[in-house]
């Protein structure tokens, strides 16, 4: 029976970028340096505890969600947040290079 | 187009010295989030899937090269390097940070341009239709209402806080280009007995979770009195609207509920009270924005232009292009040019600031200096001579922007997805991206001949697929993407909304399911002058059904 | 609660009475809507000054002339997101010609002060002893408006079309109105 493994996550409010709550209470741009809980009332306590650096201007909207442990480190279960993860839409923007330099 | 005199330009400084203060004051910490998210949607500015995003008007889709120059600089200084044209004639960029957004609606500002009220409960951006001013079947041009409606609506002290979002269209052609009855309110210029010209007036329409059609409530409203009469429909709306769940408040709830009569009955004793005050429109203020968008100096021209014709001779991928993508002007000699940013593998509606200062560049050389942005999110060049429309594709073919699929499957509408939203529940753009690799072949585009796909990433419709002829609706079954279709939605005069299939593919099973559906069609249609929506009106879902899933239909009785 | 009002804050001297709730001898008082239609002599008669309160899903015409017979109209933002109160504020100035005090009560943000004050409201309550400084600022944030509304401020449509508008320059036009409005 697995259990339910989850990660804190929020926007950082200068920028709006995506960030995870680690072990050491701060937040990263990278996945793989969250804090896991493995149980739902530990999500539940550090999501609270996560109010303080709304307060404090941070972050903004911190909020649960699931992830595994794979060989190759934190996965996110969800579309959503797989792509967040990444911090680019899914699909090549260079395909045809029609976003890149125009020849003159 | 429209220029601002001082009173405009002092209006939108004052909006971004205001917007300046409310970033500081939150960076600030002396408002909280739930204070300034009404604050900052209102300067279009959305906390989205991957960081803020920024929502810029682009008032009814007109822009001069200058202003195009300025979102290709904010691209590039601000952002990614690109922008997304959006199906309200917006765009929007998907990468600014919060402490630079003063910045940027202030560079916006000194090209006449900002994010006012392009996202919360308020008056949005009034949309019209992209031929106006130049079509041949024009009555009047809608440009001039639509920038008065513009005016009046911002900063509305009395809406400002409404139920919910309001989006009003203007339609200035018997052709509605402007999807009037998908709108709150749609505007149709219209002309009665004695030949004056007026508007008929439509409320309720929508799209999103309940698609409904809009219902006209005013045959025949003399001109003057357009502001009046707006004001008395948001005034019923903004008191009787609802307020206790979002997804039951907008306008097309209230007057479903009420009843159009009846709504209708009640706008008009509320436009009794008011019609004769203030909104009444004074003639010299129409006569001074009519004045802004008289024709501009057009050449006198032949309409038949030799050296266009020798090129279609000579070039054939430049004849399919004059085929597909050019629509006739009014002025001899003229063109109407469309660009279509919906290149092959490309994601619907985007440009490259490369590419946005090469439109604006040949906006300045070809097309007096005037570039418009669609709501199916193209590019239209509105005056371009037919002596200059070669030069003009030969130097959109490099960029990309020379795909000859002007409402054909592969002119493909789609909202960002998951990709970039988080309320998406499913991609759309790798499902445009993979859906026009498929339909590539010109040839093949344009055997299928018109054939409006939608793509919505989710139920809120932002994509427009209900009104698709086919429509393509972006579902989570299970935590897996899987896509619905919806065939024969329609937002022209003609509007209708799409019904659903069957049900939902898969990733991979949706490009051969719309394959399916196009071959269905191509393999029963009566003749190559059946357009797919008409086909399949004629022939309801049934034979979609059954070439998709293998649902034979009710056998019929064997004859007496 | 404190009042806003004419650029300060002031004490607030009115009470609501609850419809169930015996009313005072003397003071200003408000009452429901409700309690106004239900009791309209009693309430007159007192020696002292009425007001109604009005909930922000009534509908304000039902005030009629009984406008012309209240010192206060309260008109209430509960969440300051909902603005029908705008309207309510709207149709008792321009269409029931009321002229007495009307107060915005409830949530209210220096960003919905500037409506409120747009739309006929000319004194809010707020909190003892809260900081108005930004609540002045608000009114000065914009100088011009497009829209006619329900105060005094000239339009654009007005600036624009100004007879003699030659004579002086839309600047000085521009600055004398910011002047007459910086109440």
């Amino acid at each position: 029976m697995s259990t339910q493994i989850q990660v804190v996550t929020a926007n950082r409010l200068v920028d709006g970028a995506v960030v995870y709550l680690t072990a050491q209470g701060d937040w990263s741009e990278r996945l793989g340096d969250s804090a896991l809980w493995r149980t739902k009332d530990d999500a539940e306590v550090a999501l609270k505890a996560s109010e303080k650096d709304v307060e404090a201007r941070l972050v903004v909207g911190p909020y649960l969600f699931e992830v595994a442990e794979a060989a190759e480190g934190i996965k996110a279960l969800s579309a959503k947040e797989r792509i967040r993860a990444d911090r680019k839409p899914s699909f090549a923007p260079d395909v045809g290079s029609w976003t890149g330099r125009i020849s003159a | 187009m429209y220029r601002y005199d001082e009173f405009d330009a002092t209006i939108v400084q004052e909006r971004v010295r205001q917007f300046r203060g409310q970033v500081t004051r939150r960076l600030a910490g002396e408002l909280t989030e739930e204070q300034f998210r009404p604050l900052r949607l209102k300067n279009g500015l959305y906390l989205q899937l991957h960081a803020y995003m920024l929502r810029v008007a682009i008032p009814y889709g007109v822009l001069s090269a200058k202003q195009m120059r300025k979102l290709a600089f904010i691209a590039r200084r601000y952002d990614r390097g690109f922008g997304h044209f959006t199906t309200r004639q917006n765009i929007q960029y998907n990468w600014p940070q919060l402490n630079e957004a003063p910045d940027i609606l202030e560079h916006l500002a000194e090209v006449e341009m900002h994010a006012i009220q392009t996202s919360g409960n308020c008056i949005r951006n009034v949309t019209a239709d992209q031929f106006a001013g130049v079509a041949a079947d024009e009555i009047e041009d809608p440009r001039i209402w639509a920038e008065i409606i513009r005016q009046w609506s911002t900063f509305h002290p009395e809406f400002d806080y409404l139920p919910r979002k309001f989006k009003i269209a203007v339609t200035g052609a018997p052709d509605d280009r402007a999807a009037i009855r998908v709108h709150d309110i749609g505007v149709r210029i219209v002309k009665n007995e004695v030949g004056e010209t007026g508007f008929e007036i439509w409320v309720g329409g929508g799209l999103g979770r309940t698609p409904i059609i809009g219902v006209p409530i005013r045959k025949f409203l003399p001109k003057r009195h357009l502001l009046s009469y707006l004001e008395a429909i948001l005034r019923v709306y903004n008191l009787l609207g609802r307020r206790d769940n979002i997804y039951k408040a907008r306008i097309k709830i209230l007057v479903q509920a009420t009843g159009g009569e009846k709504f209708a009955q009640q706008v008009e004793e509320e436009w009794e009270k008011i019609k004769d005050g203030p909104l009444y429109l004074p003639q010299e203020e129409i006569d001074r924005i009519h004045r802004y968008f008289a024709p501009p100096a057009y050449d006198k021209l032949e309409d038949n232009d030799p050296a266009f014709e020798t090129a279609r001779l000579e070039h054939p991928d430049f004849a399919r292009w004059v085929r597909t993508n050019t629509v006739r002007h009014r002025v001899p000699g003229y063109i109407i040019a469309n660009v279509s940013l919906k290149p092959e593998g490309g994601a619907p509606g985007d440009a490259s600031a490369d590419q946005m200062d090469l439109l604006a560049d040949l906006a300045d050389a070809y097309s007096l200096n005037e570039v418009r942005v669609t709501h199916h999110q193209n590019i239209v060049f509105p005056n371009v001579r037919k002596r200059d429309l070669f030069a003009l594709w030969q130097r959109l073919k490099p960029a990309k922007l020379a795909t000859p699929n002007l409402g054909f499957v592969s002119d493909i509408i789609a909202c960002p997805g998951l990709d970039y939203c988080s309320l998406a529940n499913a991609r759309s753009i790798p499902v445009a991206q993979r859906l026009s690799r498929h339909f590539s072949d010109p040839r093949k585009l344009e055997a299928i001949g018109e054939l409006r796909l939608n793509i919505s990433g989710c139920i809120n419709a932002c994509g427009h697929h209900h009104v698709g002829h086919i429509g393509i609706l972006g579902v989570d079954k299970q935590g897996q993407e899987f896509y619905q279709v919806t065939l024969g939605g329609s937002s022209k005069d003609d509007a209708s909304l799409g019904k659903i299939v069957g049900a939902a593919f898969s990733e991979d099973d949706i490009v051969p399911a719309i394959d399916t559906i196009i071959e269905t069609y191509l393999g029963q249609r009566s003749d190559k002058s059946e357009r797919f929506l008409d086909f399949v009106r004629r022939v309801g879902v049934d034979p979609f059904k059954e070439a998709l899933y293998g649902t034979a239909p009710a056998r019929r009785p064997a004859a007496e | 609660m404190a009042l806003l009002q004419h650029g300060a804050l002031q004490p607030n001297n009115w009470r609501f009475v609850g419809d169930d709730a015996a009313l005072p001898a003397d003071g200003p008082v408000t009452v429901s809507l409700k309690r106004w239609q239900a009791e309209t002599d009693a309430l007159r008669g007192r020696n002292a000054p009425i007001g109604v309160r009005l909930k922000n899903d009534e509908p304000a015409q039902a005030l009629g002339d009984d406008v012309h017979r209240l010192s206060v109209i309260e008109v209430e933002f509960p969440k300051f997101t909902d603005g029908r109160a705008f309207s309510q504020a709207r149709i008792l100035r321009d269409k029931l010609g009321y002229q007495g005090e009307l107060r915005g009560i409830g949530t209210i943000l220096r960003d919905t002060y500037a409506h409120m004050v747009r739309c006929g409201i000319d004194s809010v309550e707020l909190p003892e002893g809260k900081a108005i400084d930004g609540y002045l600022e608000a009114l000065q944030e914009f100088t011009v408006w497009y829209q006619p509304a329900s105060d005094s401020r000239r339009t654009v449509l007005e600036l624009r079309h100004a007879a003699n508008a030659n004579a002086r320059s839309g600047a000085a036009v521009l600055s004398e109105t910011v002047a007459a409005h910086s109440v």
